[in-house]
Formats: C-alpha cells, sequence, structure tokens
C-alpha cells in the first residue's frame, strides 16, 4: 500500500498536498484499489466556493459509485480534464496524474488539522 | 459468513473477498473490466460455489416440479436442462432457477443462493400434495461456471466427452479433471458460452488447479462477481433480488418464454388472465445517449422530469463503453426506441430503450 510520508489525508480516503495557498487533491491508493477500475469522474462544481466536507463531485467505478469530500474550504479552481478521457489513471497513478482538482483555500490552517501518513495508516489497518 | 471450499484459494490469488448471500464470495481478482475481457474473448473461470441445488425424487418428482415452476419439465429428457422460475401466489416470482433431468424420476433443481430456504419453504409447501422426495444438497456441493469463447477448446483435454457436442442448455455426467460423475453442463451467466461444473465439495479443489493449469495456453483467469453482474447484464440476463423479486411478474419481467401454459401451476389462472391484457409495465433495456452510469434504484423520468419508473440494474458495460440498464416503467414507454431519462444525481440523462442483448458476439 503506497502511502507517502509527504501528503495529508483524511478519513473519506483523499490525500492533499499544498503549494502556498493551492492545494492539490486526489484519492488514496487505497481508495481506487476498494472501489475497482474507475470509470467516470464527475465535477461539476468548477468555479464554486465550498465548505470543507461538502461533496464536490463523484468518482464511478465499474460496481460502485462514491462522493468525493472537499478536504478543505475554498473554491474549486481547476479540475484534472485529462480524467475525462483517461479516468483509469485514478488507479494506475492516484497520486500523479490521478490527481483530481485544486482548491484555492480560504483558511490554510485546516491543512494541519488533515490525517498524517501514520494516522492514515492506522484508520485503514495497513 | 460461510466460505465456499475454495474461498481461502481466493484470498491466496489475490482476491477481494466480499460477503455475498451468507458467503464470503470473490467480486475481483485483477480487475473487472479485464476479467470480463477475458470472457468475452477467451476463458474464464468463476466459483458459484454459493449457489443451492434440489434433488427432487420419486415417481411424483415431475408432478411437483410442473406444479411449483413456470415452465413446462415434461419436455425436458435426461440429459436437457431448462430455466425456469417459481410463480408466488401473488403475482410475483419467488426464484429464477434451472431444472435438470438426472434420471427418469430424478431433476435437480438449481436455485439462487439467497433464496435456499425460501425456495426450499415455498416447494415443501406444494409437495404436501405430491410426497416426492426432496434433499437440499447445497452444503455438500460446489459449481464453477467456465465461460468464454475459448472453453470448450482449452477443456477438452480434461474429460473423455466430446464437449464440442454437448448442446446449450445440455449437460452430460461424465468424468472431468480427474473426477467420476461431474455434472458438465453447457450453461452460464455470461452469454459468452462455455460450461457449468458440478461436483462435491472436496472435489473441487482438483477441479479448479486442473481447470487453471488447463487454460494456461488459452490465457485462462479467474473471474469474480463483478465482472459475472456486467457480462449477464450485457445479455439483458434478470438478476434474481434486483431485476425480478415476490412483486414482479414474469411478463411484466420478459419472462413469458418460460411460462407455459400447458399444465396448472401456482397462480397460472391469474397469470394467464395478465398474458391476455398484457401487464401494466415492463422491465426495458436502455443505453445513455450521453455519459453517465445508470445504478439500481435510479429513477427513470420523462421529460418534463416526472418520475415514470425505477432502475433495476445499471453499469458501464465494459464491452461497449457506455452506460446500460434494466428497468420497470409502464408499457406506453416500452417500444424499442422509445426517450427516457434517468436521473443520476443532479441531472437528467437521456436514454433510448433498445433490444436485448445490449451485446452482440
Amino acid at each position: 500500500m503506497n502511502i507517502p510520508s509527504e501528503l495529508k489525508y483524511t478519513k473519506d480516503h483523499e490525500w492533499v498536498s499544498i503549494e502556498g495557498d493551492i492545494a492539490t487533491v486526489g484519492i488514496t491508493d487505497f481508495a481506487q484499489g476498494e472501489l475497482g477500475d474507475i470509470v467516470y469522474v464527475e465535477v461539476e462544481t468548477l468555479d464554486e466556493t465550498l465548505d470543507q466536507d461538502e461533496v464536490f463531485g463523484t468518482v464511478e467505478a465499474v460496481k460502485t459509485v462514491s462522493d468525493l469530500f472537499l478536504p478543505l474550504t475554498g473554491e474549486i479552481i481547476e479540475f484534472n480534464e485529462s480524467l475525462e478521457d483517461e479516468p483509469e489513471k485514478v488507479n494506475t497513478d492516484p497520486y500523479g496524474d490521478g490527481w483530481m482538482i485544486k482548491i484555492k483555500m480560504s483558511d490554510p490552517s485546516q491543512f494541519e488539522g488533515l490525517l498524517s501518513d501514520a494516522d492514515y495508516k492506522n484508520l485503514i489497518g495497513a | 459468513m460461510k466460505n465456499t471450499a475454495l474461498t481461502q484459494t481466493h484470498e491466496a490469488l489475490g482476491a477481494k473477498i466480499v460477503p455475498f448471500a451468507g458467503y464470503n464470495m470473490p467480486v475481483s481478482y485483477e480487475g473487472v473490466n479485464v476479467e470480463h475481457e477475458t470472457v468475452r474473448n477467451g476463458v474464464g473461470v468463476f466459483d458459484v460455489s454459493h449457489m443451492g441445488e434440489f434433488l427432487i425424487g420419486g415417481p411424483n418428482a415431475l408432478a411437483l416440479i410442473q406444479k411449483v415452476t413456470s415452465n413446462d419439465a415434461s419436455k425436458l429428457t435426461i440429459g436437457k436442462a431448462q430455466y425456469s422460475c417459481l410463480p408466488n401466489e401473488t403475482g410475483g416470482i419467488v426464484d429464477d432457477l434451472i431444472v435438470y433431468r438426472m434420471k427418469e424420476e430424478q431433476y435437480l433443481l438449481v436455485v439462487n443462493a439467497s433464496n435456499i430456504e425460501k425456495d426450499w419453504n415455498h416447494i415443501s409447501k406444494y409437495n404436501a400434495e405430491f410426497n416426492a422426495e426432496m434433499r437440499d444438497i447445497s452444503e455438500g456441493y460446489s459449481l464453477l461456471a467456465i465461460q468464454g469463447p475459448k472453453a470448450v477448446e482449452a477443456m477438452q483435454s480434461l474429460t473423455s466427452e466430446d464437449l464440442s457436442t454437448i448442446k446449450f442448455y445440455n449437460f452430460v455426467v461424465g468424468d472431468f479433471a480427474g473426477i467420476e460423475h461431474v455434472i458438465i453442463s453447457a450453461t452460464g451467466y455470461t452469454g459468452s458460452g462455455g460450461f457449468e461444473i458440478y461436483c462435491k465439495n472436496e472435489e473441487v479443489k482438483q477441479v479448479w488447479d486442473k481447470v487453471l493449469e488447463a487454460g494456461v495456453d488459452f490465457g485462462i483467469k479467474p473471474i469474480g462477481l463483478a465482472a459475472r453482474d456486467t457480462l449477464r447484464l450485457e445479455m439483458g440476463y434478470c438478476l434474481y433480488g434486483n431485476d425480478i423479486n415476490d412483486e414482479t411478474s414474469p411478463f411484466a419481467a420478459g419472462l413469458g418464454w418460460i411460462t407455459k401454459f400447458t399444465k396448472d401451476f401456482v397462480n397460472s389462472e391469474a397469470l394467464a388472465k395478465e398474458k391476455a391484457h398484457g401487464p401494466e409495465r415492463k422491465l426495458i433495456a436502455f443505453e445513455l445517449d450521453e455519459r453517465g452510469i445508470p445504478r439500481n434504484d435510479y429513477d427513470i423520468v420523462d421529460g418534463q422530469g416526472k418520475k415514470i419508473g425505477i432502475v433495476t440494474s445499471g453499469t458501464m458495460s465494459p464491452s461497449m463503453g457506455k452506460g446500460i440498464g434494466l428497468g420497470y416503467v409502464p408499457t406506453i414507454f416500452s417500444e424499442v426506441g422509445s426517450k427516457i431519462n434517468i436521473q443520476i444525481r443532479k441531472n437528467a440523462v437521456p436514454a433510448t430503450v433498445v433490444k436485448l442483448p445490449f451485446y452482440k458476439a
């Protein structure tokens, strides 16, 4: 199970990295494995400002559909449009090419409240 | 939660195991898409040992089966099988099943795992009149489905029976993978041809291992329940609990072809009337015209957004790369070519009623 130590995590199995006040968000290796073959990533909240834990999109695997929750309050400024044609990137490279959105954070201090890699390992029993 | 005789084998192969119908079952090994593709173009093997098996025997075996099932079992000769259903007294379906004629006075009924107890009780209730011998052998028997266009060629080395001569919905009892008296049945739930193999639990590990070994040159893979579902849905085969249940009639579900009024059976009088009038609603097959994936329980809506029905099965079709599904709508919306909409979260996504199967080999 790949759980990079430089990232932060949520109980909803998302990962977050930050650069300045911009956060990049995707789902974890564990999450993509549990979902199976991902066939559709739907984000209809581009340019919207949402609160932490609000639903910002949906990820559909062949067998299941799962909501995506915003890890940090802010404006969704970018969606990884390459996922429209190649949603399988979420399976093959969840922490790289499979990233989902970028957020302009309203409150960067929220980042420190997210789970560390060790916390996340505990959560999933890895 | 029960295990099949192969649960540990699946774990060792790296399968993702989920509880299903009271059993720990492999839902996928490598990934649903690659497993699906393997069955469509090559050969794959499924452990479906959770399925239930009842033996019905004695002089009144046929009379009991004729009473409880909708299809005409008197047409079965030894070595033939038929798809059928158990109608209930109130217009719905207790279960769908396969009836095999094993001997002159012995039949094998193969039922859904989740319905074993319900079916047993239902059939037993009617058996008070017929007194046939009934035996539930589900716990002692395993079932492997070897499916795909290469199944015959890949498995021929395992048996002295000529697999190419076993016609669809026929079976033989013969040697297979070094085991005697195995049922080799040309049936399946995928639409890609192949066999279902019934053997005892203590024999199934050997059969499984030899099947994988014999299939190596043909690219055989173990296949999980997730691909079993996408494969059956591309053919439009009903899944009990989704597309048919205690409240859906065989005519609404498109199962008129297994409902034969050549005999009296449970609720046959009311069903004959329904056939004459036509059902009020029908199970339709639809494809999405735009991107999206229909799922069980999503609403089907008309052009004004008014709910007209409900999706009972849906998926992204791995073979066709589009959203497909089954669902019930009033009969007026059921014509092939009708335009409907599937409510997917906030969006009503346009869809078209199509003819089955979705997938044509």
